[in-house]
């Protein structure tokens, strides 16, 4: 099947929207999260999880036989935290630094994973090109169910719960995650235990990670991770706003770069982060926080510099 | 199998093609992984072999369109697509920098950013038209090289090699001290701007051969490796080189013997294993070579300090000449009979002790008094050091002397001596020993 070529299809508005809708939940889930790892200085521990979920994705994979089952999150999540304790296994116990310790944990997985899937391509469905290029693609081809008359696939429920239930979660864990963000002794000390909430948060990071992995593939996933929060960064300064905007952020490069994907013919993958990548670099040139061209404005000759 | 073995139009077969490749991404990316493992910029190069890619894409479509104008003979000619990529890949470096300068992103945002925006733009472009050898370069291709792929790897590798020869110092210095750089008269800006041109060559020969995502691997996990294994600069670059090379070797023949998928994965893993060997074995910096190390500092530690209570039961009884008995031992250390022969059996072995009387007596050797009169002279001076220059309080200097009396060496104490004027006796009135002394006997 030809991922790429969607050219000669006429997309009828039911693509568009499943498409949208399936981008939208995936990337809101990640944005949510994705903003402490931006605030957290993580991001890149985030993008070794992207890529360290995949043998876990692959061996659950190879034991259940289909792609939307909860076993794949549990598998995803298992070798997600496997990639953040290795991390720190290399890191406090030898004198690799840590960002050694990320590169060598996380390709390490990653290749594990590709291999598994080298070894089994041939008897079951897993496509390498998965991996890279995601699948959202593919929803056409999956079994349909109807609510209320309106009929979908079924894996756009998977994205919207896992999106949702992400969103939720990050609002619950709300004021641990900011205190520990910010002042982790302040945090130590209301007993919320570093160590602990960074593993809530990794384990999070994988689970979104899952589903945005079969959105926009292992390479892209940290593009919806990051994108948002550093985007809204560059317009806000309170953390509220800040996830508010990377909210509205999913949404717009969601709907944005699926429209873009459809009319081009292009990957949607790559049509939502190019996308996302637009409005960053708006917020870039524009922004109210740290525009370039706000600042250009504020330092004019003439003006007072008070 | 197949591709391995098929015969390249060099008339070399596959596999030699496969093991210069091999030799090329050693020279490539082992002698440069050193340099941006010490930087701890690992991720910056897995930030460029990302944004190198739609260079690659462009390099293709734009040598494609050469040949078809009749420019070039090749549709895939090494020099255009290493020149897109190496536009691609200083293009990634120098938008990092400006993210640096203008916003308040920290470095891994950037880094992310710049990554994954810049490859989505690569498969993008490699939706127009999909170029034929761009899965090349996306998943690596050891296992079926041709001549073409090998001609562009060797010739990077070449310039890759040569420049870090020459530039080594001048690479060296600005890699781990700018501002020094700059005062030697060094052009900082172009050492930079040539350093991640090389990256960039280097992260081209790697990706064609283990891929886009495992080129980190490539860069980072021999160059960890030899760091653990050696301090010294030139020879951690000579090991980096030679684990890539074993490591791309080892995963060339293993791929090909088990299966005909992408040598890739399991040239990464291969540098992996490398590294394992290394994390737990090492010489020095090793699991177990740290392990033994301190072990044999707690048992340094363990031994001082029953020859410290033997001295104090000896001191206490006026160094009587024949020596303390076992029974007073037990009770200054608070053991049984067991535990105490345990502890005495220890110093026996490390001929720090001589027992007579049948075993019932206990004098100190030479060598075992020399320890015991060192530990003891340098809890007291550090307790009276505490006490005359930090104003601690008498009674309250005594655990932390614990600690650091196996800790001083010669060296200081000599300086906390001649700090104190030389004194004879401790806040608590005993006596400083000085272990250069002969032992203390009185014939009672």
């Amino acid at each position: 099947m030809d991922l790429l070529a969607a050219t000669d299809i006429i997309i009828p508005t039911k693509l568009l929207v499943w498409f949208g809708l399936a981008c939208f939940f995936t990337a809101l889930g990640c944005s949510q999260v994705g903003t402490f790892l931006v605030m957290r200085k993580m991001s890149l521990v985030g993008d070794a999880i992207s890529h360290s979920v995949l043998p876990g994705i692959v061996l659950a994979f190879l034991v259940v036989g289909t792609l939307d089952s909860p076993w794949l999150l549990i598998g995803a999540g298992l070798s997600g935290v496997l990639a953040t304790l290795l991390i720190e296994l290399i890191h406090y116990r030898s004198r690799i630094k840590q960002d050694a310790a990320i590169g060598i944990s996380f390709t390490s997985l990653f290749a594990i994973g590709v291999l598994l899937i080298g070894i089994y391509a041939k008897s079951v469905d897993l496509d390498p090109d998965c991996v890279i290029f995601g699948q959202v693609e593919y929803l056409q081809g999956y079994p349909r169910v109807e609510w209320w008359g309106v009929e979908f696939p079924r894996p756009l429920v998977s994205f919207a719960v896992v999106g949702v239930s992400a969103t939720v979660v990050v609002a619950v864990l709300y004021r641990i995650l900011l205190v520990s963000s910010f002042d982790p002794s302040l945090a130590a000390s209301y007993g919320y235990f570093p160590a602990v909430v960074q593993l809530v948060l990794m384990g999070l990071t994988s689970f979104v990670v899952v589903s945005a992995f079969q959105a926009v593939g292992a390479i892209l996933v940290i593009a919806l991770l990051i994108l948002p929060g550093a985007t809204a960064y560059l317009c806000a300064n309170r953390l509220p706003m800040i996830l508010l905007l990377a909210g509205v952020h999913a949404l717009l490069s969601s709907v944005g770069g699926v429209w873009l994907a459809l009319s081009l013919g292009i990957n949607t993958g790559a049509a939502v982060v190019l996308a996302g990548g637009g409005l960053f670099t708006l917020a870039w040139l524009f922004g109210p926080v740290d525009g370039v061209v706000l600042r250009v404005w504020l330092r004019r000759p003439g003006r007072d510099c008070s | 199998m197949s591709g391995i073995l098929a015969a390249g139009s060099t008339g070399l077969s596959g596999l030699t093609l496969a093991l210069i490749a091999s030799l090329a991404l050693g020279v490539a990316s082992g002698l440069l992984g050193t340099f941006v493992v010490l930087r701890r910029e690992s991720l910056f190069g897995d930030m460029l072999s990302h944004a190198v890619f739609p260079g690659v894409v462009a390099g293709f479509f734009l040598s494609g369109w050469l040949a078809r104008e009749g420019w070039v003979e090749n549709a895939k000619n090494p020099l255009v697509i290493l020149f897109c990529a190496l536009v691609a890949g200083v293009l990634g470096a120098v938008v990092v920098t400006v993210l640096g300068r203008t916003t308040r992103l920290k470095q891994d945002a950037r880094l992310g950013i710049v990554l994954s925006v810049f490859f989505a733009g690569g498969i993008a472009l490699f939706g127009f038209g999909q170029p034929a050898g761009v899965q090349g370069f996306l998943y690596g291709q050891t296992a079926a090289i041709d001549a073409t792929d090998l001609r562009l790897m060797l010739g990077a590798a070449a310039i890759v090699g040569v420049a870090v020869l020459l530039f080594r110092r001048p690479l060296l210095v600005v890699s781990f001290d700018e501002g020094y750089a700059h005062n030697l008269g060094y052009p900082v800006t172009w050492l930079t701007l040539m350093f991640s041109v090389l990256l960039t060559m280097s992260v081209v020969v790697a990706m064609q051969a283990v891929g886009v995502v495992l080129v980190s691997a490539m860069l980072i996990t021999p160059a960890a490796t030899a760091h653990l294994m050696t301090d010294r600069f030139p020879r951690m670059m000579a090991l980096s080189v030679l684990f890539t090379i074993l490591a791309s070797v080892g995963g060339t023949l293993l791929s090909g013997s088990v299966s005909d998928f992408a040598a890739g994965p399991v040239i990464a893993l291969c540098a992996t294993a490398l590294f394992v060997a290394a994390y737990v074995f090492a010489p020095r910096y090793g699991l177990a070579a740290r392990f033994w190390h301190d072990r044999g500092q707690r048992q340094r530690i363990q031994r001082e300090n029953v020859l410290k209570d033997i001295y104090r039961v000896l001191e206490r009884e006026g160094f009587p000449a024949e020596g303390a008995t076992v029974g007073t031992f037990e009770a200054e250390r608070r053991l049984d009979r067991e535990g105490a022969e345990r502890e005495l059996k220890m110093l026996e072995d490390a001929g720090a002790l001589i027992r007579r009387n049948g075993g019932e007596r206990l004098v100190l050797s030479e060598e075992g008094w020399r320890q015991a009169a060192r530990v003891v002279r340098n809890h007291r001076l550090w307790e009276l050091y505490l006490t005359n220059e930090a104003a601690y309080q008498a009674d309250h200097v005594h655990d932390d002397a614990e600690i650091v009396e196996h800790l001083l060496g010669e060296e200081a104490i000599q300086r906390l001596e001649a700090e104190l004027g030389f004194p004879k006796t401790d806040p608590h009135g005993s006596p400083i020993p000085q272990p250069s002394a002969p032992p203390i006997h009185t014939t009672s």
